[in-house]
């Protein structure tokens, strides 16, 4: 049994302590917003926030969560840096098929929340980890700008 | 027009009924004015057609044929429709459209499909017609309730009007008097002058829920008590399964059942990670079969041999092989890569089997053809199955193809309840359906500095043959002689030829961009290749033999966009492409670095656009930004290889795509144009390809026949 704050709810779970919090936010609390992408870190489709913080869940085994706090796309939008890269993503259309945009949003949130002015340098090494199949990448850089001027 | 008499006219007193029957309405609101539920819908009373439903309370729901994957179709469709009937986009609700060829065939394919870049060209005047039929009966309705000439009535805003009498009647009030009307024979569709909506960049519908999670695609289907698949296939095709040894994945916590079937191996359980696990600890054992020495240079060799062989002319003008007989001539072949779609949402397909019912929550870009190989794996007729479409997690092709959903319901068969089966990245990568490989061979004659005489000769596999086999004629796949057959030039002695040659051990099927990929590849960059021949720029050199005005036009603009004549610093070059394809015009102009080590580095990507009427224009650059990245990362990495019979990459490490380190500027400029509308989710992916080539090609004066690009080549050849 684990015991996890997820967007600010206490949750508890009966899972083996070796299963990613992907998987976890996925198929026990339904949490189906945090994507499955490739489960190698190696896609950022999974990324979540723990204590704000931009981690690929699909390598973080649930034991080793702790105490420290979850938040993902469903609950990211009640952050600052959240709600102005998900206004942008509107703003810009950024967005085609989004399965990969809730992991490129926190992705972004996280970076804006430690840098309010990123630069292109700031914004290639913050997100090249994430990968968009649909090829979206010159709005997210757009995006995140937009934000960070907005 | 519908007519008395057509199928959708006599299919008209059976739409309400499958109006509230059959319809599946999303799983999520699309926007918070979007109607979230089937129990939620309002009674129908007002089905004129297929596509159009309007309730007693005035709600207006457009059941939408075509699929979302992220190209926006949902938007522009509801436009068409919003447009014609004079209706805000925010009054209207979607739903996915239930199986029916009959009732939702694309116009184009005659089966129920998004692919190809035909949505919008298939629909622009069917849901139009559809949307001003609509219109004419409410206002017939509203005509004869005021005892009014029709002729003096307008519509504005869900409303008609009577301005000489001041009133006014909402569309729900209408409706059930409406669906009484005759359905008008020849209506008349609005002047694109009067377009309110056609032509102005409008938000997409489908973009809010995916900002915050809510949407649910295929993967996220979990019907109640649903267990979780995933699998492994035999990663040779052909293979059966020879022995295996399930003892150590049994005992994984949460597995509860291991499946064998002669092909592959299916793990069951409570959650995807103990399926996972489970499947991590199987010890499978193979009979790989016939293809188990299989490789990608048998592959090519094979392919090879067959383009040495007879070939079908699908078209010739004037003494081509006369003029190229002799010397002096310039050919040149190409060869392109096997090619995975590698869709970000993983394969996967929820399935419930019962004794006479079979229910999938998917997200497929062919619903009739999923429908009925599921009704073939289970023994069903296709109307025992019912499938939850999903918006797509990215298709690109992959999604053309039902091979994973036979697989899910095999496996279905055998597990009592709902199963979720997904592959695993590796599994998605390495048992997927492929982009071919190709083979171009190019000969042309200079003359005069033009090309007097030229010949294509493509080879590669006919997958109209398999996908859609009336619409192949036994010789001629016109896919894969597209941008091959029809050039934007002035080619007086020309001749071109397709060889079928279908791959022994590789599934193949659509990639986007599909056959103009590889035809207008080699046709781009052999115009450099024929330019420098003659010394000449290769802008200069497309001028003098273009033939097209909309190709001409382009091809300027994306030129003084790019600053085609400007400085640029050694090892870097500018590169041109022009091409005509799925009833668009586009021309892109790459600007390219090189360094020593051979590394490209795609600075700039200028992209002119003619697409006729631009429906969505903010939704074409984007299509156009996007599908340049989707062409850009099969330039700088896609290559599917083959080694014993095996896929040898398996995931985005040896895979790879483009990231945000390697993304170059993008400009996309669209044309004004009254012309009809053509495609717009393939020819990005076509035009970046034979753009970068060229700039290469100027930037290190080695012409780029085959793709990946080969760094090693570059860096040793290049100049400094």
């Amino acid at each position: 049994m684990f015991k996890l704050t997820v967007n600010g709810l206490d949750q508890e779970v009966d899972v083996p302590g070796d299963m990613p919090l992907l998987w976890v936010l996925r198929d026990v609390l339904g949490l189906t917003g945090t994507k499955f992408g490739c489960g190698i870190a190696q896609c950022g489709a999974c990324t979540v926030h723990v204590d704000g913080v931009a981690l690929r869940s699909c390598q973080l085994p649930v034991e080793n969560v702790g105490s420290r706090k979850v938040t993902t796309i469903e609950g990211v939008g009640e952050t600052d840096p959240g709600a102005r890269i998900q206004k942008a993503w509107l703003d810009l259309e950024v967005i085609q098929c989004g399965y990969c945009q809730s992991g490129q949003i926190m992705a972004a949130a996280a970076l804006l929340a430690t840098n309010a002015a990123p630069d292109d340098d700031d914004i290639n090494a913050a997100m090249a980890g994430n990968i968009c199949r649909c090829g979206t990448y010159v709005r997210i850089r757009e995006g995140i700008k937009h934000a960070a001027r907005g | 027009m519908p007519r008395a008499g057509d199928p959708i006219a006599l299919a008209r007193r059976d739409l309400l009924r499958a109006g509230t029957a059959t319809v599946f309405v999303l799983g999520v609101e699309l926007t918070t004015s979007r109607i979230a539920s089937a129990s939620a819908q309002p009674k129908v009373v007002f089905a004129p057609d297929a596509f159009i439903r309007i309730g007693g309370d005035g709600a207006v729901t457009l059941i939408m044929p075509q699929v979302e994957m992220g190209q926006g179709i949902y938007t522009g469709l509801t436009m068409l429709i919003a447009e014609e009937l004079d209706l805000a986009t925010d009054r209207i609700a979607l739903a996915a459209a239930p199986a029916s060829d009959k009732l939702y065939g694309n116009p184009i394919f005659k089966i129920q499909a998004t692919g190809g870049s035909t949505s919008m060209r298939a629909y622009f005047v069917p849901l139009r017609t559809a949307g001003a039929t609509a219109r004419a009966m409410l206002v017939s309705a509203a005509a004869r309730g005021w005892k009014v000439a029709p002729e003096t009535c307008r519509t504005e805003a869900g409303y008609v009007h009577h301005d000489a009498t001041g009133r006014r009647a909402d569309y729900g009030s209408l409706a059930a008097l409406a669906m009484r009307q005759p359905i008008p024979v020849d209506v008349k569709l609005k002047d694109p002058t009067s377009f309110r909506l056609i032509g102005k960049s409008h938000r997409r519908f489908d973009t809010p829920p995916k900002t915050n999670g809510s949407l649910k695609y295929g993967i996220d289907a979990m019907p109640e008590g649903m267990v979780f698949a995933t699998l492994a296939a035999s990663p040779v095709p052909g293979g059966k399964l020879k022995a295996l040894h399930d003892e150590q994945a049994r005992k994984v916590p949460g597995v509860r059942d291991v499946l064998r079937f002669d092909d592959m191996v299916a793990v069951v359980g409570r959650d995807s990670w103990a399926v996972q696990r489970g499947l991590a600890a199987l010890e499978i054992e193979w009979e790989d079969g016939e293809h188990r020495t299989l490789t990608t240079e048998k592959l090519r060799a094979g392919l090879n041999h067959s383009a040495a062989g007879r070939a079908e002319v699908a078209k010739e003008v004037g003494r081509p092989l006369e003029l190229l007989e002799g010397d002096g001539k310039i050919s040149v072949r190409y060869d392109l890569p096997m090619l995975a779609h590698a869709p970000m949402e993983p394969m996967n397909c929820t399935v419930h089997v019962t004794a006479s019912k079979c229910e999938m929550w998917v997200g497929t870009q062919v619903m009739t053809m999923a429908q009925r190989a599921a009704a073939e794996e289970c023994g069903f007729q296709p109307e025992q199955v019912d499938i939850h479409n999903h918006l797509i997690g990215g298709g690109f092709g992959r999604r053309l193809e039902i091979d994973h959903i036979r697989k899910a319901v095999r496996i279905a068969r055998r597990v009592p309840g709902p199963v979720k089966v997904f592959y695993t990245r590796e599994e998605d990568i390495t048992n997927a359906m492929y982009r071919s490989i190709y083979g171009v061979w190019l000969s042309a004659r200079l003359q005069d500095g033009k090309p007097v005489a030229w010949r294509h000769r493509v080879v590669g596999p006919a997958i109209i043959a398999r996908w859609l086999p009336p619409g192949f004629d036994g010789k001629i796949d016109n896919d894969a002689v597209e941008g091959a057959a029809e050039t934007p030039y002035t080619l007086p002695n020309f001749r071109a030829e397709y060889v079928r040659h279908e791959l022994p051990g590789v599934p193949t099927c659509f990639w986007r961009g599909v056959g103009p990929n590889v035809n207008v590849f080699a046709v781009e960059t052999f115009v450099d290749r024929l330019a420098r021949a003659g010394d000449t720029d290769p802008l200069i050199f497309r001028r003098r033999i273009i033939a097209d005005s909309r190709a001409r036009a382009v091809l300027d603009l994306a030129a003084s966009k790019a600053g085609w004549d400007g400085p640029l610093p050694v090892r870097t070059g500018r590169g041109i492409s022009l091409q005509m394809a799925f009833g668009s015009y586009l021309s892109a102009v790459a600007e390219v670095g090189v360094d020593d080590n051979g590394e490209v580095h795609v600075r700039r990507l200028i992209c002119a656009v003619d697409c006729g009427v631009a429906v969505n224009p903010d939704g074409i650059v984007s299509q156009i930004q996007g599908g340049m990245i989707f062409g850009l990362s099969a330039v700088l990495h896609g290559n599917i290889t083959i080694r014993d019979g095996r896929v040898e990459q398996s995931n985005f490490h040896d895979y790879r795509v483009v990231r945000m380190d390697e993304m170059p500027e993008i400009e996309v400029h669209v044309v004004r144009s009254a012309e009809a509308p053509g495609g717009i989710g393939e020819p990005g992916t076509v035009i970046v390809q034979p753009a970068v080539a060229n700039a290469i090609y100027a930037a290190t004066g080695i012409p780029v026949t085959r793709l990946p690009v080969d760094r090693a080549l570059l860096a040793r050849g290049g100049r400094t």
